[in-house]
């Protein structure tokens, strides 16, 4: 599995902190969030989730490459996209479900850039956001992991994700986690 | 060959093919915009002209001559707002203009102004630096409708509130209630503000040099090209600029990766404002 993309809105900051203390050092695949947050203010979620992760956590910068090993936090007030030679794209473009930025194109530029190599994974939150996404990742024939909506804070997001795109997985943190480190193994 | 299941090379050889239909027919050049996001909107114009398909699209493009202007509106960005960054502001306040001061007559492109926010601002921003009268603004972008639109200068009034808080942030000395007037839903920006602008189509693609500048203020435009269409544009301000000209891009936009860099040193990091180096 070459890269894990996931979202993440209401209740989202504390769901990535303990997914991602429970992410493995030797990680192999590149981790992608997207969380949903307001447009202005310094970046610190990045900041945040370092502490206590095991691998690097930083915020993408457009035209980078997407790091395998490292975990990349969408900046705030702008789309971000993967393009087809796995580096990252920012936009501006208008928001998405009154999202910017959004969960679905994150996921679409990331299953067209990565096909069946690509894992999606929806956790907490208010909106429907990454349910059309989760399906295109499926579509092109990557895996889709669905937080719990009854551990969730927030259970619209996930239990939209669900309804429309399914899952191959459906659970707690912990599990994902555990999914995502098993995926891992080359 | 295009396997009839794989969806996705079908759909990268029907934007391969608007792309190149919209260049050869039209002479817009969208070759080196970021495949992600052009793809995104093509996609979302189809949407929008009730085309089937991008082919679909493509067709209404090479046959509908009348529609080029909404094509061209639904392929660029027209998402700005007043004082957006207020930090970038503060900084030009304070590091950049009162070099430019020292100019008799200042010279400022405004490359990809969109609807004009971001014009009307830096308008404001000179007016309030006392160096609004001898300074001539040339305010760009590649769509007529966007340009239509920021001369007029007519926003949302929901478009106020926050824009007076940013105003304030950026270190306003005054009140933007000063430069707008309001009515109904509407705010009509103060004529004044573009006393001193020349609006014009301009395409950083395929056009070249057409003034001197002393600042040129490109945010948030350079993501959406490729590497190769980036140098170009970065070339481009390098020749445009004077010596020891001012260049601010967006605060996320990466100028690390291009060979350009080398012609700037940096002046601020976070408002990411470069100054030209003297040639060699």
């Amino acid at each position: 599995m070459a890269a894990v993309v996931i979202g993440a809105s209401a209740g989202g900051p504390l769901a990535l902190k303990i997914l991602i203390a429970q992410l493995d050092a030797d990680l192999h695949a590149a981790v992608v969030i997207v969380n949903h947050v307001g447009s202005e203010g310094p970046d610190m979620l990045a900041d945040m989730l370092a502490h206590g992760a095991r691998v690097p956590v930083v915020t993408a910068r457009e035209r980078t490459p997407v790091l395998p090993g490292v975990i990349h936090v969408a900046p705030r007030g702008y789309h971000l996209l993967i393009e087809r030679d796995r580096r990252f794209a920012l936009s501006i473009d208008e928001k998405v479900g009154f999202s910017r930025p959004s969960i679905d194109v994150l996921f679409r530029s990331a299953a067209e850039a990565y096909g069946p190599e690509l894992a999606g994974v929806v956790l907490t939150g208010a909106s429907a956001d990454g349910a059309e996404g989760l399906r295109a990742i499926r579509q092109r024939g990557g895996l889709a992991f669905v937080q719990d909506p009854e551990e969730a804070e927030t259970p619209t997001m996930p239990a939209a994700a669900l309804k429309l795109a399914g899952a191959d997985f459906c659970g707690s943190l912990a599990a994902i986690a555990d999914c995502i480190n098993k995926l891992d193994r080359p | 060959m295009i396997p009839e299941t794989d969806a996705v090379a079908l759909e990268d050889l029907e934007v391969d093919l608007f792309i190149e239909a919209l260049y050869r027919r039209h002479g817009y050049d969208f070759r080196d915009y970021g495949r992600a996001s052009i793809t995104r909107r093509i996609r979302n114009l189809a949407l929008q002209f009730g085309a089937a398909s991008i082919s679909d699209l493509t067709a209404k493009v090479l046959h509908q001559p009348e529609r080029i202007g909404d094509v061209i509106a639904g392929l660029s960005v027209p998402v700005s707002e007043f004082f957006r960054d207020p930090d970038v502001f503060l900084a030009l306040r304070e590091k950049v203009l009162p070099t430019l001061a020292s100019y008799a007559q200042i010279n400022i492109w405004q490359a990809g102004c969109a609807r004009g926010e971001e014009v009307y601002s830096l308008a404001i921003l000179l007016m309030e630096a006392g160096l609004y009268t001898r300074t001539r603004i040339f305010a760009t972008d590649i769509a007529d409708a966007s340009l239509a639109s920021a001369r007029e200068g007519i926003f949302p009034a929901s478009d106020i509130p926050e824009a007076s808080r940013r105003y304030l942030a950026s270190g306003g000395t005054g009140s933007l209630s000063d430069y707008y007037h309001a009515r109904y839903d509407r705010a009509k920006m103060d004529e004044r503000l573009v006393s001193n602008v020349t609006f014009a189509k301009h395409n950083l693609a395929t056009d070249g040099v057409f003034c001197e500048a002393h600042l040129i203020l490109c945010r948030n435009v350079l993501i959406y090209f490729t590497d190769r269409l980036q140098e170009r544009v970065l070339s481009l301000f390098s020749q445009t600029l004077v010596r020891g000209g001012f260049l601010c891009v967006g605060t996320r936009e990466n100028l690390q990766l291009s060979a350009a860099k080398q012609h700037f040193h940096i002046v601020d990091t976070e408002a990411q404002i470069y100054r030209l180096k003297p040639s060699l």
